[in-house]
């Protein structure tokens, strides 16, 4: 059972108070109605699912009830950080023992 | 290849077995092949063994990056089934069910196909509802699919607990009596064995590193950890791993891959005759062969590929193993594992042409792709061989994320696979 | 005396302190604090079950969780049996019944054992070379065969009697394993001042401590040191020891799965004892001190009741005073085995020969072994065995050939060497390395916050063990803390306790040594799943080259033991036979659990009603008065129909539908979801959420609304009342409240933040009543206050507040029946008395109760649809002839771009319609799929299917919903459905089947 961080509520909780929601950064397009198919189809199916650094959005459903975002390594499953929804997209850099830290954190 | 019977197996008996001949050979690569699939489990080999027999393309390499069948083939509770609701899928899973019917003698390996029945539990009258439906279209697409009233369900599968006052009663079940189980090792070697005697060349320890496209956009070949192979014609058949193949040919999927989890307890005497399937509290259930009890779990709410997966998860399926068998309290877990299982939106698979020439996928199986396996390898192989999907798995390509027309079972019935 | 091979003086439990157990029927004496095997060794038994394939004898072989062989049915009387228990790790009770396993009709004469004479056609892997022919004979003959043959126990059949418990707990330093090294880093943590949890799966602390009774620290003997230190640790207030505790799963973030034994040994567990707890750890630091299993030797007839591992001789001898027998032969290639022959020798037992496979042994060993006149050949090895239920001989050789040599003994110890238990470092996701120098793989760099020491850690030395101990301790005490505090300070230092060891593990021997040794007999690797070396040479032979192919090839290491005692020995044939080093043929993963777990521990509370939340409405209790049977709906019991009197439940639902049109009836809608929104922009929100138009809703009045996801699918449908120009009361589908709050919040949180809503879940705040049918506002009016409620003031589709029976309320003038109707929403505290007082006037005035089933039929007879049973996922408002509930203006919504793609505009959907049986008579079944040709042949064209189906009673006849590819072009045709028996006829309808002129709902 995960670890997560909620941003919100400051604190390590465990997974169970959590609901994943997916890819992060999947910006809903505007005016979505006038897009084509293919610009709807890569909005709503095309996912990257990476093998590594994800960024993804998890829900503190049983607590704050807030969505916010993680870095997560889907190889480990170690969360790297998690951000209120909204803030930029955190960028992640490798460290020497192969490790992720956050850019601008590094030691 | 030498042919497998009691017979050979005596005479070996009287000479110490010395005589066996390795199951695949392990060839260096080549510098060139008419095809490459990439990814050595069931379905992979199985379409290098369709192209070879069926469609006479003997210049075949099968690149595994680790040992065969050690994905998602090796960590299945190997149900075989087909009874779904759609015309499309039903098409697509008997023509698998056909297949393991014969699949022992035609591979001249005994994948222990066991057609002991699949019982799917009603718990609601949800439930009831949409089983209803999936019986009434099974008939009318000749699968076999039938109703059980709660006494019926007990006497096929007798530790089935139908006391009314169960948390979720059990309102009856509908039964596939062609359903069963496989061993799943056996249809990854039997497949390979196969393959490799029609001059397969099975490479393991071979993984993928590029998918290299020429000019006109078309494949020539991948990179590997052995260097560079070439093809015109590649075939993806990784699961959980489709998605990062794929986006060495640039091209991105509509996946998401989660573990998926399973464990076996301690092998006991016979106890449990049927495969026991039930959407509503999410558990699976059979027993092997070996006497292991086999239970398949739901997945991980998030994505993943690390194979292991959450203790709440395996608890919540065994809470409703023990609801629904309460005798098994005692029994023991002695293993458990856990395998990356790929995702589409509609929960059916992909068996497509892509948009780049000389490139085809084969994934999106999500928790049921065993079952498949021959159906699989056999219309993939055909739209590898032809360039054009066999009519079976022409509606399961990639444009329907496009148009919509999609093929939805779990939208349809809230079952999952 | 507790059993002949009791030896007076030894052991460290109290001769008169005895138990009484049985074994097969065979009344025996243990002493308390015995292990089933030590008591069966007291008693002289060796032969405990038969194995898997071959049903060959096999005995007890280790004194711990790693036993392969003396696997055994145990009960305490009930339904209490439990099959596969290790005889080692299970503690004998007075009346403790014991069985053995796999064979019949006795363990002595097995028919079984014909197997083993025919063992020659069953190599590894046999099963899939034949049974292919007749192809019928797999499933009617070979394959019922085969399973009746495998197996080992008999599962119960009868439900646990047995209760479980389960406990989350966090702490500083979770330390696994109490023998010395877990001990002093449990002590150090501590006294550095972290909450600490030490457990271990033995009964009592001290691990190798057990056996190894020439350790002695701080000038105590070592085991008596431990049970000190453990007592002293538990004394402390941020200390918890957990004996008979095993750490099984090592999960992500340093959660660490326990399962601790509470009444396993206990003859009559009080009854707040559960069996067995489940602890689910979370530790700041985890330090994994599991120390090492001993491996057998791999030789011909290694596998005969009577041989031992040396540890678990010295074990037997040492804590429990048993002698595994009187004549015992010693082969090994290890150093340790010799401190366990010494140790036997000096009980007095006689040791006729120690065969060390090594060529050379040290001038120490040779000496004290001379000191007690017994023969060491070094150089040697065991070649063979001799006696069929017990071992009665050993014959050995030099191993560069010469004379073989032949000893009587009734038990023959031995040990390879020593394998580091990195079981739950490998599942922490940690990757082993192989280390050369002493033949072992050992635990690589930590993947999580943990660190393993002492001989797990390939620690063998004793003052470096307790060195690194202590620091690790003092480290992760220190680590835990910075975690919290944010801060570290000094800890006292503590000094390294004064250690007198003799005991040395050096020496070890990975597989059969050489192939010479396996000529003659079967050499077994792996001893419950009878896998010897030549079957792991036949699946190199047949070109299996992972490790993890040749385990799944032969099943060596995955029986019940989980090759503990033989993963190593497997690998090492293999990679001899290769030609490859053993690091690269790989070692499989280690995967949990460490130890089989009881299903019943891993469930422990999620039985019965804790198995999933049971959700009631306010008013249960009253429906349960009036005799309602009950549906579930998701986590809801919903009253489903209340059948009077000899009743079934079609002439309930006949009655209740009748009397709610003729008069009225009662129905708790409490279970619909309900989100108040509210906020400046709720109205702008809604818009955006559902495809209708919200801006002009005038406060007071009502709207039916539909939601889809983004794909154009419906997803929700459900009233929606303004109550003010800021507030609108939603409502969703029973099944569908917290997705649909879930998805609200979504669009809200992260796309639309912007805008000053406010979401809150009123589900449960709210009880609710419907009163509908044509005296449905008599039955109100007395009670209402504060509300207009003639059809005037308020019509259809409006809300009201007020108070109803002198509560306040929400009122809304509503219906799901086509009839006049009222929803009383009345705060749940209140909702029963209410219903009480609604009920006394309704009954008074001839209406009745009605459950689920008679709101889906009168709804049916209106054509509204259910979310979920006439839609499914892929049905959209058009095919669901909801097209008029999509704002045709809007730019935006959910949806809108979904609803326009190709395949969702193109001809040939599926339409809902309803159906009208021809004979006028039959209820078609729901799910029944419609053709247009019933005469074509299978697989058919089915171009639709029977949605929703009931009987009438007010149209008098059967109703049917369905979707039919393009249902709307079809009215007035005649289709099929093709049911098992017969086909049945249907007209294609509109789908209002009652009223169609929509008057009573105005009433």
């Amino acid at each position: 059972m995960l670890l997560i961080a909620c941003p919100y509520c400051g604190e390590e909780r465990p997974e169970l108070e959590f609901r994943h929601a997916g890819e992060a950064h999947v910006a809903r397009p505007d005016p979505i109605a006038e897009i084509d198919d293919a610009a709807f189809e890569a909005f709503f199916f095309l996912r990257d699912n990476p093998k590594g650094l994800i960024w993804e959005r998890w829900r503190h459903v049983h607590g704050c009830g807030r969505f916010f975002n993680a870095v997560r390594d889907t190889v480990s499953d170690r969360f790297i950080t998690t951000y209120k929804a909204g803030e930029v997209r955190r960028e992640v850099v490798r460290d020497d023992e192969g490790g992720y830290q956050l850019k601008g954190e590094e030691r | 290849m030498r042919n497998y019977s009691i017979f050979a197996l005596a005479r070996e008996a009287l000479r110490g077995h010395r005589g066996w001949e390795q199951q695949w050979r392990s060839p260096e690569p080549k510098s060139r092949y008419d095809v490459i699939i990439i990814g050595g489990g069931g379905h992979g080999l199985g379409t290098a063994y369709y192209l070879a027999k069926e469609h006479g393309v003997r210049n075949i390499a099968v690149l595994e990056k680790g040992w065969l069948g050690g994905g998602n083939t090796g960590r299945n509770t190997t149900i075989i089934r087909s009874n779904y609701l759609y015309d499309e899928s039903a098409a697509l899973y008997d023509h698998a069910v056909k297949l393991w019917e014969g699949l022992a003698q035609e591979l001249n390996y005994n994948v222990m196909y066991s057609p002991r029945g699949v019982m799917m539990l009603a718990h609601n009258v949800h439930d009831v509802q949409v089983f209803q439906r999936h019986i009434h279209a099974n008939r009318l697409n000749g699968v076999d699919n039938e109703w059980l009233t709660p006494e019926e369900a007990k006497a096929y599968c007798p530790p089935l607990n139908i006391a009314r006052n169960a948390r979720y009663p059990v309102m009856g079940a509908a039964l596939q009596r062609r359903g069963g189980t496989a061993r799943h090792d056996a249809v990854a070697w039997g497949y390979a064995r196969a393959a490799s005697a029609l001059g397969v060349d099975i490479i393991e320890n071979c993984a993928v590193t590029g998918i290299r496209r020429g000019s006109n956009g078309a494949v020539e070949g991948v990179d590997t950890g052995r260097g560079f192979i070439a093809a015109n014609k590649v075939g993806v058949v990784a699961a959980g791993h489709s998605s990062v193949l794929m986006e060495m040919a640039g091209v991105r999927m509509p996946l998401e891959s989660y573990p998926l989890q399973a464990l076996v307890s301690e092998p006991v005497k016979p106890v449990f005759p049927c495969v026991v399937m039930s959407n509503t509290v999410h558990a699976y259930i059979s027993q092997s062969d070996k006497g292991e009890l086999v239970i398949g779990a739901g997945t991980d709410q998030y994505t993943s590929y690390s194979q292991t997966g959450g203790l709440p998860v395996l608890t919540h399926t065994l809470d409703a193993i023990c609801e629904m068998f309460p005798a098994f309290s005692r029994m023991r877990m002695l293993r458990s594992w856990g395998g990356i299982v790929d995702v589409t939106p509609d929960r059916s698979p992909i068996l497509s042409k892509t948009p780049v020439a000389g490139l085809y996928v084969n994934c999106g199986w999500g928790t049921g792709g065993f079952k498949a396996t021959p159906g699989s390898a056999h219309v993939f192989a055909h739209t590898i061989a032809q360039d054009a999907p066999h009519p079976i798995n022409a509606p399961f390509n990639l444009e329907r994320f496009r148009t919509g027309r999609l093929i939805d079972e779990a939208a349809a019935a809230a079952v999952a696979h | 005396m507790s059993g002949a091979m009791r030896i007076a003086g030894k052991g460290r439990l109290v001769p008169a302190r005895r138990v009484g157990f049985t074994f097969d029927g065979q009344a025996m004496q243990a002493l308390c604090g015995d292990t089933l095997a030590s008591a069966l060794l007291a008693n002289g038994v060796h032969l405990t079950g038969r194995s898997f394939k071959y049903h060959r004898p096999r005995g007890i072989l280790s004194a711990g969780p790693e036993e392969p062989n003396a696997l055994l049915d145990v009960s305490r009387g009930g339904n209490t049996h439990t099959p596969n228990v290790r005889a080692p790790v299970q503690e004998v009770f007075d009346g403790l019944v014991a069985r053995s396993q796999n064979r019949w009709p006795s363990l002595t004469f097995d028919l079984g054992a014909i197997n083993n004479f025919l063992s020659p056609l069953f190599p590894a892997g046999f099963y899939y070379k034949t049974f292919m022919w007749p192809k019928a004979a797999w499933t009617r003959f070979y394959e019922p065969v085969i399973r009746a043959a495998a197996g080992l126990g008999v599962a119960p059949k009868e439900p646990d009697p047995d209760r479980y418990a389960n406990r989350y707990i966090h702490c500083d330093v979770l330390v696994i394993g109490a023998g010395l090294a877990g001990l002093l880093a449990a002590q150090a943590a501590a006294e550095a001042g972290a909450d600490v949890i030490l457990c271990d799966e033995q009964p009592a602390v001290g691990g190798a401590l057990w056996h190894e009774i020439d350790t002695r620290i701080d000038g105590e003997e070592g085991f008596e040191w431990a049970q000190a230190t453990a007592q002293a640790l538990s004394g402390r207030d941020n200390v918890r020891v957990l004996t008979r505790t095993t750490a099984f799963s090592y999960q992500a973030q340093n959660m660490v799965a326990l399962v601790e034994r509470v009444s396993e040994h206990v003859a009559a567990p009080a009854r707040d004892q559960p069996r067995e707890r489940l602890w689910q750890v979370r530790a700041k630091q985890v330090i994994v001190a599991t120390g090492a299993i001993e491996r057998p030797m791999v030789f011909s007839g290694n596998d005969r009741p009577g041989v031992l591992l040396a540890s678990a001789a010295r074990t037997y001898l040492n804590h429990f005073g048993v002698a595994v027998g009187a004549n015992v032969g010693v082969y090994t290639a290890n150093d340790s085995a010799y401190a366990a022959a010494f140790d036997l020798a000096d009980a007095g037992i006689n040791i006729l020969a120690i065969i060390d496979f090594r060529d050379e042994v040290n001038e120490g060993l040779r000496e004290l072994a001379a000191q007690r006149g017994i023969d060491v050949l070094c150089g040697h090895c065991v070649t063979g065995t001799a006696g069929s239920l017990r071992i009665s001989g050993m014959r050995a050789r030099p191993r560069s050939g010469g004379p073989e040599r032949k000893w009587k003994i009734d038990a023959l110890i031995t040990s390879s060497g020593w394998t580091p238990s990195v079981h739950l470092y490998s599942q922490s996701r940690g990757k082993v390395v192989w280390d050369a120098a002493t033949q072992r793989f050992l635990p690589g760099p930590p993947v999580q916050d943990m660190v393993t020491i002492g001989a797990c850690n390939g620690t063998d030395e004793a003052a470096a063990l307790a060195d690194e101990a202590m620091a690790a301790g003092k480290a992760a005490a220190r680590l835990a803390r910075a975690a919290h505090d944010g801060a570290s300070s000094d800890t006292p230092s503590q000094s390294r306790p004064d250690l007198t060891v003799q005991t040395s593990r050096a020496g070890a021997l990975l597989g059969a040594g050489s192939r010479e040794v396996l000529k003659g007999g079967k050499a077994f690797v792996d001893f419950q799943n009878d896998v010897t070396a030549k079957d792991i040479e036949l699946a190199v032979r047949e070109g299996m080259r992972s490790i993890e192919h040749i385990k799944r090839f032969t099943t060596t290491g995955m029986a019940t033991d989980q090759g503990k005692t033989s993963n190593l020995h497997g690998l090492a044939i293999a990679a001899e036979m290769l030609d490859r080093p053993i690091p690269e043929v790989g070692l499989t993963t280690f995967r949990h659990p460490y130890t089989p777990v009881s299903f019943g521990a891993l469930v422990n509370h999620g039985r019965g009603p804790l198995f999933d939340p049971t959700r009631r409405t306010a008013m249960h209790l009253a429906h349960e008065q009036q005799g309602a049977e009950f549906e579930d709906v998701g986590q809801w019991k919903r009253p489903w129909y209340y059948p009077q009197a000899g009743e079934d439940m079609a002439a309930a639902v006949n009655r209740e539908c009748r009397t709610v049109r003729e008069v009225a009836g009662l129905f708790d809608a409490s279970t619909l979801g309900k989100i108040e929104v509210v906020g400046p922009d709720a109205a702008k929100f809604l818009d955006l959420v559902y495809t209708n138009g919200w801006d002009k809703l005038s406060p007071g009045r009502c709207k039916y609304g539909i939601m889809l996801r983004e794909d154009g699918f419906i997803f929700d449908d459900g009233v929606v009342g303004r109550i003010a120009n800021d507030r609108f009361h939603v409502t969703t589908t029973t099944g569908g409240a917290p997705r649909v709050l879930h998805h609200m919040e979504d669009y809200l949180q992260t796309e639309y933040p912007d805008l000053r809503v406010w979401l809150t879940s009123t589900t449960d705040q709210w009880a609710v009543i419907a009163v509908q049918g044509p005296k449905a506002r008599d039955i109100i009016a007395p009670f209402v206050e504060g509300i207009d409620i003639s059809a005037e003031a308020m019509p259809h589709m409006s809300v009201r507040e007020g108070q109803v029976c002198g509560v306040a309320a929400r009122l809304f003038r509503v219906s799901f029946t086509g009839e006049t109707g009222f929803e009383v929403n009345v705060p749940a505290d209140y909702g029963k008395s209410v219903w009480d007082m609604l009920w006394t006037r309704a009954r008074a005035l001839g209406a009745c109760c009605y459950g689920t089933e008679t709101m889906h039929v009168l709804r049916a007879e209106k054509g509204y649809i259910i979310v979920g049973q006439d839609t499914d996922g892929t049905v959209t408002p058009g095919d669901a002839g909801l097209g008029w509930a999509v704002a045709k203006k809007k730019t935006d919504f959910v949806g809108i771009r979904g609803l326009k793609r190709p395949d969702l505009v193109a001809d040939g959907r599926k339409q809902l319609v309803g159906l009208h049986s021809r004979d006028g008579r039959t209820v078609l079944e729901e799910g029944a799929q419609i053709v247009a040709d019933p005469h074509q042949s299978v697989p058919m064209t089915m171009i639709g299917h029977v949605t929703s189906a009931y009987w009438s009673e007010n149209c008098g006849g059967p109703i049917a919903l369905a979707l039919v590819e393009n249902g709307r072009q079809r009215i007035g045709e005649t289709l099929y459905v093709p049911m098992a028996e017969e086909v049945l006829a249907v007209e294609v309808t509109e789908t209002v089947f009652f009223d169609r002129a929509g008057e009573r709902i105005n009433g």
